[in-house]
């Protein structure tokens, strides 16, 4: 009997295992997602670049997740990602990073990749703080908690990304957490093979720097607890916004056929290359 | 990144052509013919015509310009873009260029060839939006935050700013780094005549690649080879200090000392291929004053040196095309039978410190804010001052 290897071993850079998330992390359940579903998509992993910015989720694919790897300044993953998908269409580019990341300092580049309608898939890991800085407040914190840049509480409203993203434009936009492991790997599938940018923000779990702060020891605790505070979106239409406080609205928040930005590039370049054919014959 | 048929053919509409145009339009045209494959850019005065040019005839060639929300999308976009084995470039002005500067450390730890041009403007701040200055000379050399070296060059005519591009894009390429073309606005917003060259005139350097089993970020060279995305080799590029394979080791010492000094030495022991500059020395060689300045302050500062040698004054001119890594060699070698050197520049006398550094007489700047550049007569004057 030859020694046990796991099936997904092969998607991910062995050498440098076991990995550095602390006890409870949501990244190691987000790393799992995603391997399951380039699995399942039949995808060569050497015609994927992954790409992600500075913060604890910004190592599942950096350097965990075993292809080409871009790993930015912080908030900018999605500007790189940009320049990698425009000059190689044909790459699939997938952004995993952070809240802070993504939608603090980076929020503006969020907003004008999902107007673009680009063909990157951007996955927003949401732990609701900046845990690899020790606990400070982030944009997606909720009103009332603690943190260490916030030790009164926090007064500001948190983002909804999900609503922001859709907002913006985006051709698929859902949002799952660590709980919804299975309906995350299907909803990471579909994020990849749609032409456009496709967005989903994962509500995930960090027991360390957030959950001692709201008294959420364990991975356990915050899972329940997502299971809990989670209502389908299909659920909500006619509920008010006071119903659907301290409510994490899962599912997916828009699917749509859109022109995308990159082929849109190419076909008006391609145009003008020909007009400069024709103007010479 | 080679010139191909698409870019031939749209070269060879222009070769030979003569055309009266900007200095920002005449680096856009120079980024073509360098094989220029993708530019990202966000608005900006001085420098917004190397993108309306770039915008409005590089596609026709078959390259890819876009216009990105910031100037640190655009640098990132670019970075982004080089790792396809692309040529990419971006365009922009001092607040833009002070907003580039993280990535443009991004570029220099990742060994990411790219070019920048920065028009320069009078600031700091907004300050005079459309006027020029030589305010980003330091800037450029030490922007970034860490021990860093970089490449800088500095036009002084219009033609020259096509002839720049060119090595711009060669020298990032050969030695992997970003490269900056330090542009002014008076340089930029000039129109002069320009003649478009012959293709099979320039020579394009390519890209060194990394051959089986060499490592992407150190190895035995100073430059090691690159692999770009798509070949199925798990390229793995991080800011973060590295080892020669691309991966992350933030906590020894000697991995940063071993990578930084790589990246550094790179340029510093290659200087004297790097470095270009222009003399102009009197006849019998007994000049006791000389004149050194570069971009556009470079052309009243050689104007004030021909004008004081008619009234019999002795005085040499050198111009420093390559502002950094510093001509040390080549400012040393022009002060040995000095007294004094002037230094014009369009301000408060940025690189007259460096001047000062590598020669042993009297080094006085001839500063010039405010957006005006220096007359000869200014200029003319200070060299009486002091003859």
């Amino acid at each position: 009997m030859g020694e046990y290897r796991h099936r997904l071993m092969d998607y991910v850079r062995e050498e440098i295992m076991p990995h550095r998330f602390c006890v409870g992390c949501g990244c190691g359940t987000v790393l799992n997602a995603f391997t399951n579903a380039i699995d399942g998509l039949d995808l060569d992993p050497a015609k994927m670049v992954c790409v992600s910015g500075i913060g604890c989720s910004s190592w599942i694919p950096s350097p965990y997740f075993k292809s080409d790897t871009l790993h930015t300044t912080h908030g900018r993953p999605i500007a790189f990602a940009t320049g990698v998908k425009i000059m190689r269409p044909d790459l699939t580019v997938v952004v995993i990073a952070g809240d802070g990341d993504v939608a603090g300092i980076g929020g503006n580049h969020l907003i004008h990749a999902a107007r673009r309608n680009i063909d990157l898939s951007v996955f927003m890991v949401n732990n609701m703080i900046y845990g690899m800085t020790g606990g400070q407040v982030a944009p997606t914190t909720p009103v009332g908690v603690k943190t260490s840049t916030t030790p009164h509480r926090n007064v500001e409203p948190a983002f909804k990304a999900a609503d922001l993203v859709t907002a913006a434009g985006a051709s698929y936009v859902a949002r799952w957490t660590t709980y919804h492991v299975f309906p995350l790997m299907e909803s990471m599938q579909n994020a990849i093979k749609k032409k456009g940018f496709s967005f989903i923000e994962i509500v995930s779990q960090c027991p360390e720097n957030y959950g001692r702060r709201i008294g959420l020891r364990t991975a356990n605790d915050f899972l329940k607890r997502f299971k809990e505070q989670s209502i389908r979106i299909e659920k909500t239409k006619n509920m008010s916004e006071e119903e659907l406080e301290n409510k994490i609205v899962i599912g997916k928040f828009c699917d749509m056929d859109r022109p995308e930005y990159v082929s849109e590039l190419h076909k008006l370049t391609n145009e003008l290359v020909e007009g400069v054919k024709k103007e010479k014959s | 990144m080679a010139i191909d048929e698409n870019r031939k053919q749209y070269l060879n509409r222009l070769e030979g052509k003569n055309y009266f145009i900007l200095g920002d339009e005449a680096c856009a045209y120079g980024a073509i013919y360098a094989g220029c494959d993708f530019f990202a850019g966000y608005p900006i005065t001085p420098a917004s015509e190397v993108a309306e040019l770039i915008a409005e005839e590089l596609p026709k060639a078959g390259g890819i310009c876009i216009q990105m929300e910031d100037e640190l999308a655009s640098m990132s976009a670019i970075i982004g873009a080089s790792w396809t084995n692309a040529r990419t470039m971006t365009a922009t002005s001092g607040p833009g260029f002070s907003l580039m500067q993280e990535n443009i450390g991004y570029a220099i730890m990742t060994e990411t060839p790219c070019v920048i041009v920065d028009v320069q403007r009078s600031g700091p701040s907004t300050g005079q939006a459309t006027k020029p200055a030589q305010g980003d000379v330091l800037q450029a050399r030490w922007g970034t935050h860490g021990d860093h070296n970089i490449i800088a060059l500095a036009p002084n005519s219009v033609q020259e700013c096509l002839d720049l591009m060119l090595d711009c894009f060669d020298l990032a390429d050969i030695y992997r780094t970003p490269v900056i073309l330090l542009m002014d606005g008076e340089i930029g917003h000039i129109r002069e005549s320009v003649t478009m060259p012959k293709l099979s005139t320039i020579k394009h350097v390519s890209r060194k690649l990394a051959g089986p089993g060499e490592e992407v970020f150190g190895g035995s060279e100073l430059v090691p080879g690159m692999i770009h995305y798509g070949k199925g080799h798990n390229v793995h590029v991080t800011g973060s200090t590295h080892l020669s394979s691309g991966m992350r080791d933030v906590s020894t010492q000697k991995v940063h000392d071993v990578l930084i000094n790589r990246i550094y030495k790179k340029i510093d022991t290659n200087r004297e291929k790097i470095v270009r500059v222009e003399k102009d020395i009197s006849k019998n060689k007994n000049a006791r004053v000389g004149v050194i300045s570069y971009g556009a302050t470079a052309r009243p500062a050689h104007g004030a040196v021909k004008r004081a040698r008619l009234d019999g004054i002795k005085v040499d001119f050198l111009r420093l095309i390559t502002i950094w890594p510093f001509a040390r060699k080549q400012v040393a070698e022009f002060s040995k039978n000095l007294d004094v050197i002037l230094a014009p520049e369009m301000n408060l006398g940025q690189l007259s410190r460096e001047i000062e550094r590598f020669v042993n007489c009297d080094v006085v700047s001839v500063p010039k804010i405010g957006g005006v550049p220096h007359t000869v007569d200014e200029i003319y004057n200070a060299i009486q001052e002091v003859s």
